[in-house]
C-alpha cells in the first residue's frame, strides 16, 4: 500500500473528512499481538502524558510507550496468585525479634546486676566509624545484641566482638570469648578425638590377626604435633560464629598445629557453611570450621595490637622456660605513658592506673606505640615449640624402631623461635619493602578529639584504634593474607626411590669374548676334577658293594 | 557505578554491610566537594566512585559523567577530600603495565614503579630468548589503569536501569522500577557498564531476539570463572549486596522493587589474581 499524505491544507473540506475517517479506521484496526489496537495505546499514551506531565516527555516517549504495553497485558497474570509469597525480608525480621527482648533481671539497675563482660560495642564502634571502619551502626547494635545473647546463656571472664569474615553465601560474624573456670564446654571436641583414636586401634589390631603380615613399609610419618592446651597459646580464646545476628551462636572447635600449618598453604574463599569440606591440594586436615578457625588464629596472632604499655609481664612468670617465651601478661597498672614514664617511676609514689598512650607515639613512624598482645605462630603451627624427638623416645615400645630412630635421627632438631610477647609493631618483618602497618589519625582538621588507628597492610582488613584508655581490634574483611606474588599451591612430592641403589642391584656390563673364553677354561677344570672326584667315590662305592 | 552525589548521605550507609564506612568527616567533606566539581568541570552528574587504600595514604575517587554514561567518564581524586586532580584517561602503556606491577600502592601519586616486562623475541625457534625489560610507572597512572580495569571488569547495574537512546546516547532509564525480589538475586539480570565485548560474540538470531533499547550489554553471569561474584540478601529480600570476588572490595546494593542502587569500590586496588584457586 502506497502510503498516502494527509495534508490538510491541500485537500478540499470533503477530502478532509474522508482522509480522518481512513485514518481512524486504519488506526482502530492496526493492532498489536495481544489484541489492545494502535488506537486505545495512543489514547493511553497521552493521556499519561498529559496526566504526569514530565520534562522531557519527547525523550522518554519510547519508555512510556512500552511501560503502557505492559501494564495493559499485566492483569492477565495477576488473577492467578492470591497468596503473597512470604517474604524472607519478613522471616528474618521475625528471626531477629527475641533480640529485642528484655531479660528477666533487668529490673534492678544497681552496678552489680549490670556487671557483664559484655563490651561496650556501640562506643568503639564510634571510634572505628571515625577512623572511616567498620560496619555501620545499626548492624552493629543488632550484633551487639546478638552477643548479649551469647553472654546471658554462658558464663564467660571477657567477650569481645572480633569482626566479621565474608563468604560468597553467608557471612560470618565473630565473637571472641575467654571462658571463665569451667570446662563444660570442651566434652564435645574431647569425644570426638576419642572416637578417631579408638578407630585407629581397631584397625591395628585387625592388621595383626592376620597369619601373613604385609610387609610394613619402613616410610614413617612425621610425628602428629600435639594440639595446645585449652586456655594456652592459640587454644588461649575460643570462638564462637553465627551467620548473622539473631542466629545461635556456634562455637568453633579448638584448633590444631596441622590445621595451622596447611592452612598457611591453601587460599580459599569461605562459603558460609561451616561444614563444607574443603576440596585442595594438599588436602586439608578439616572442613570449613577448622580453616576458619585456624585464620582466626593465625590473624589474631599478627595483628591483635593493643597500646604500649596497656599490657606488661605478670611478675611471678620472670623466669622464661626453655623454649617458650613469656605467656602471661595482665593490665599494666603502673603505666603513664608518654615521656614522663621516667620521672614518674623516679619520683612518683601513687601511679594511677593506665593513662593512656599519647596520640603522637601512637601515629609514630617507628610504630613503636603499639605492642603485639597476642603470641605469634611458629612455623610449626603453635605458639610454644614442639620438641618431636622428645616424644618419640618416651612413646616408642619397638626396640628396632629406636635404633633405627637414633641412627637416622641423631641431627639436633634447630628448635623454632619467634618474636616474644609485647614486641612493638615497628618490628614486623616487611612485605617486599612494603611497611606492614600504616598509621593515621581519624581527623586532621580537629586533632583535639581524633583517635589513632592502625591497619594492617598484611592482613588487609585488620584494624586497631586507640585513643586515651580506650582501644579495640576488628577486622572487616575476606579473611586472606596479602602477598606480592600470586599463590601457587605446593607441588606433590617427588616419588619415593624403590629400592637402594647399590652395586649388588647394579648392571654390569656382559663380559668380553676373552673373558668368556677364560671362564668357560676354568670352568671345564673344575667340572673334569669334579668328575674324577666323583668316579672315585663311585670306585669305592662299587668297591664296598 | 558509585553513588550519586544526591543520593549520596541515604546510599552510603547501605554498603556498610560490605564493610564500607566513611567517617562524618570524610562525608561532609565529600558531599560539598561534589556539588563544587560538578559546577566546576559542567558534569551532568557526579558519583562517589570509592577509595583506593595506599600504604601511607589513601585516595578518594569520584568520577565525574556527562550526557553519554557510557563512554564520557572522567575520574578525579584526592587525599583528603578537599583538593581534588582530575586523572587523564590511562594510556595503552599504563594498561599493559598495571597488572604485572607488584606492590601497593604508596599514597604519593608520583611516586614511580618499575615494572619488568618479559618479551619472547623468536618465538618458536632455536633462538628463542626471553627478554626482560624495565619499564617505569608512574603511581598516577597506574591508579588511572587500575581504575579503568576495575571498570571493565566489576561495575555492574541491574537490567533495565539504562536505555540506549535512538541517538547512542546511554542514559538513565527514569522509569526504572527496580528488579523484583527473586530476580534480583539472579546473576542474569546485572550487565557489566561497559562497551560489551560478549554480546558481539553472541549469534545473530540471539542478538535478533534482544531488545535494543535495554539489553545491549553483556551480562554479568557469563563471567570467567564462573562464581567470581558473591550474591547476598541482606534484611531477607530487603536489600542485595552483589561483591566482586576478582577485585576484592567492589560492592554493589541495590534495593528491590526501588530505583535505588549504586557500587562502591573500597579495597587496595590490586586484582585478586588467585580467584580460580580460592573458589
Amino acid at each position: 500500500m502506497m502510503p498516502t499524505m494527509y495534508n490538510s491544507t491541500n485537500s478540499a473540506a470533503g477530502d478532509t473528512e474522508k482522509q480522518f475517517i481512513d485514518a481512524k479506521a486504519y488506526i482502530l484496526a492496526a493492532t498489536t499481538k495481544d489484541g489492545t489496537n494502535l488506537y486505545d495505546h495512543l489514547a493511553h499514551c497521552l493521556t499519561r502524558l498529559l496526566n504526569e506531565q514530565p520534562r522531557n516527555s519527547a525523550d522518554i516517549f519510547e519508555d512510556i510507550s512500552k511501560n503502557v504495553k505492559s501494564e495493559a497485558s499485566r492483569p492477565q497474570q495477576d488473577t492467578l496468585r492470591d497468596r503473597a509469597a512470604p517474604d524472607s525480608e519478613h522471616t528474618l525480621a521475625e528471626e531477629q525479634k527475641p533480640l529485642f527482648d528484655k531479660s528477666d533481671n533487668v529490673e534492678e539497675l544497681d552496678d552489680e546486676a549490670l556487671q557483664s563482660p559484655l563490651p561496650n560495642l556501640l562506643e568503639c564502634a564510634y571510634y572505628f566509624e571515625q577512623s572511616g571502619i567498620g560496619l555501620g551502626r545499626e548492624e552493629t547494635y543488632r550484633i551487639w545484641l546478638s552477643l548479649k545473647q551469647l553472654v546471658d546463656k554462658y558464663q564467660f571472664e571477657k567477650v569481645r566482638f572480633w569482626g566479621k569474615i565474608f563468604g560468597i553465601q553467608k557471612n560470618y560474624y565473630i565473637a571472641e570469648v575467654k571462658h571463665g573456670d569451667d570446662d563444660t564446654a570442651d566434652e564435645e571436641d574431647e569425644e570426638e578425638q576419642k572416637d578417631s583414636e579408638d578407630d585407629k586401634e581397631i584397625e591395628d589390631e585387625e592388621q595383626e590377626q592376620e597369619e601373613d603380615p604385609l610387609p610394613k613399609p619402613t616410610f614413617k610419618p612425621p610425628p602428629e604435633v600435639p594440639k595446645e592446651e585449652k586456655g594456652t597459646g592459640v587454644n588461649k580464646l575460643s570462638y564462637y560464629v553465627c551467620n548473622h545476628p539473631g542466629m545461635q551462636w556456634v562455637k568453633l572447635p579448638q584448633v590444631t598445629p596441622a590445621q595451622i600449618s596447611q592452612a598457611r598453604n591453601i587460599k580459599l574463599f569461605l562459603t558460609g557453611d561451616l561444614n563444607r569440606t574443603i576440596d585442595s591440594y594438599p588436602s586439608y586436615p578439616g572442613v570449613e570450621k577448622h580453616y576458619l578457625r585456624a585464620q582466626l588464629a593465625r590473624i589474631s596472632a599478627t595483628t591483635h595490637v593493643s597500646p604500649a604499655g596497656r599490657f606488661k609481664f605478670n611478675d611471678e612468670e620472670e623466669e622464661a622456660e626453655e623454649e617458650g617465651g613469656r605467656e602471661n601478661y595482665q593490665d599494666n597498672e603502673e603505666f603513664k605513658g608518654g615521656l614522663l614514664s621516667l620521672l614518674i617511676k623516679v619520683a612518683s609514689i601513687f601511679i594511677l592506673n593506665f593513662a593512656g598512650a599519647a596520640l603522637s607515639e601512637l601515629i609514630d613512624e617507628e610504630f613503636n606505640g603499639w605492642v603485639h598482645h597476642v603470641q605469634h605462630i611458629l612455623p610449626q603451627g603453635r605458639t610454644k615449640w614442639w620438641n618431636p624427638k622428645q616424644d618419640s623416645d618416651k612413646g616408642e615400645e619397638n626396640e628396632e624402631e629406636e635404633e633405627e630412630m637414633k641412627a637416622e635421627g641423631s641431627e639436633e632438631i634447630e628448635p623454632e623461635s619467634g618474636p616474644p610477647l609485647l614486641t612493638p609493631i615497628g618490628a614486623d618483618t616487611e612485605i617486599d619493602g612494603i611497611r606492614p602497618w600504616t598509621a593515621k589519625i581519624s581527623s586532621t582538621l580537629i586533632p583535639q578529639y581524633a583517635c589513632a588507628f592502625v591497619r594492617s597492610n598484611l592482613w588487609p582488613g585488620a584494624y586497631a584504634f586507640a585513643r586515651g584508655m580506650i582501644w579495640e581490634n576488628l577486622y572487616v574483611g575476606w579473611g586472606h593474607k596479602y602477598a606480592m606474588t600470586d599463590y601457587g599451591p605446593q607441588l606433590p612430592p617427588e616419588p619415593a626411590a624403590e629400592y637402594t641403589d647399590g652395586p649388588d642391584i647394579g648392571e654390569t656390563e656382559d663380559p668380553s669374548p676373552e673373558e668368556e673364553a677364560r671362564a668357560r677354561a676354568s670352568q671345564e677344570e673344575a667340572a673334569e676334577e669334579g668328575e674324577e672326584e666323583h668316579e672315585e667315590e663311585l670306585e669305592d662305592d662299587e668297591g664296598d658293594d | 557505578m558509585g553513588i550519586e552525589s544526591k543520593n549520596f548521605s541515604l546510599d552510603v550507609d547501605l554498603l556498610a554491610y560490605s564493610g564500607i564506612v566513611f567517617s562524618p568527616e570524610q562525608r561532609a567533606a565529600l558531599q560539598t566537594s561534589m556539588v563544587i566539581l560538578k559546577e566546576q568541570y559542567r558534569f551532568k552528574s557526579i558519583h562517589l566512585w570509592g577509595k583506593i587504600l595506599g600504604i601511607s595514604d589513601d585516595y578518594f575517587i569520584v568520577q565525574g559523567r556527562s550526557k553519554n554514561e557510557l563512554t564520557e567518564r572522567q575520574f578525579l581524586y584526592s587525599k583528603d577530600c578537599i583538593n581534588w586532580s582530575m586523572l587523564t584517561a590511562a594510556t595503552d602503556e599504563a594498561k599493559e603495565l598495571s597488572p604485572m606491577c607488584q606492590g601497593r600502592f604508596t599514597g604519593d601519586a608520583s611516586h614511580e614503579f618499575e615494572v619488568k616486562k618479559f618479551t619472547v623475541t623468536n618465538e618458536g625457534t632455536e633462538e628463542e630468548n626471553i627478554d626482560e625489560e624495565k619499564a617505569r610507572l608512574r603511581e598516577e597512572e597506574r591508579l588511572a589503569a587500575v581504575l579503568w580495569q576495575i571498570e571493565q571488569d566489576s561495575l555492574i547495574i541491574p537490567r533495565g536501569s539504562y536505555v540506549l537512546q535512538p541517538n547512542g546516547d546511554v542514559e538513565r532509564n527514569r522509569t526504572f522500577e527496580g528488579l523484583t525480589a527473586t530476580e534480583a538475586g539472579k546473576l542474569t539480570n546485572y550487565f557489566h557498564f561497559r562497551e560489551p565485548i560478549q554480546l558481539q560474540q553472541k549469534s545473530l538470531l540471539y542478538r535478533a531476539s534482544l531488545d535494543k533499547s535495554i539489553q545491549f550489554l553483556d551480562t554479568v553471569d557469563e563471567d570467567i570463572p564462573k562464581g567470581s561474584w558473591s550474591v547476598q540478601y541482606e534484611r531477607g529480600t530487603g536489600l542485595i549486596q552483589i561483591r566482586s570476588l576478582k577485585w576484592l572490595g567492589m560492592s554493589f546494593f541495590h534495593i528491590p522493587e526501588t530505583n535505588r542502587y549504586g557500587s562502591l569500590y573500597y579495597g587496595i586496588g590490586e586484582e585478586n589474581k588467585d580467584l580460580p584457586f580460592m573458589i
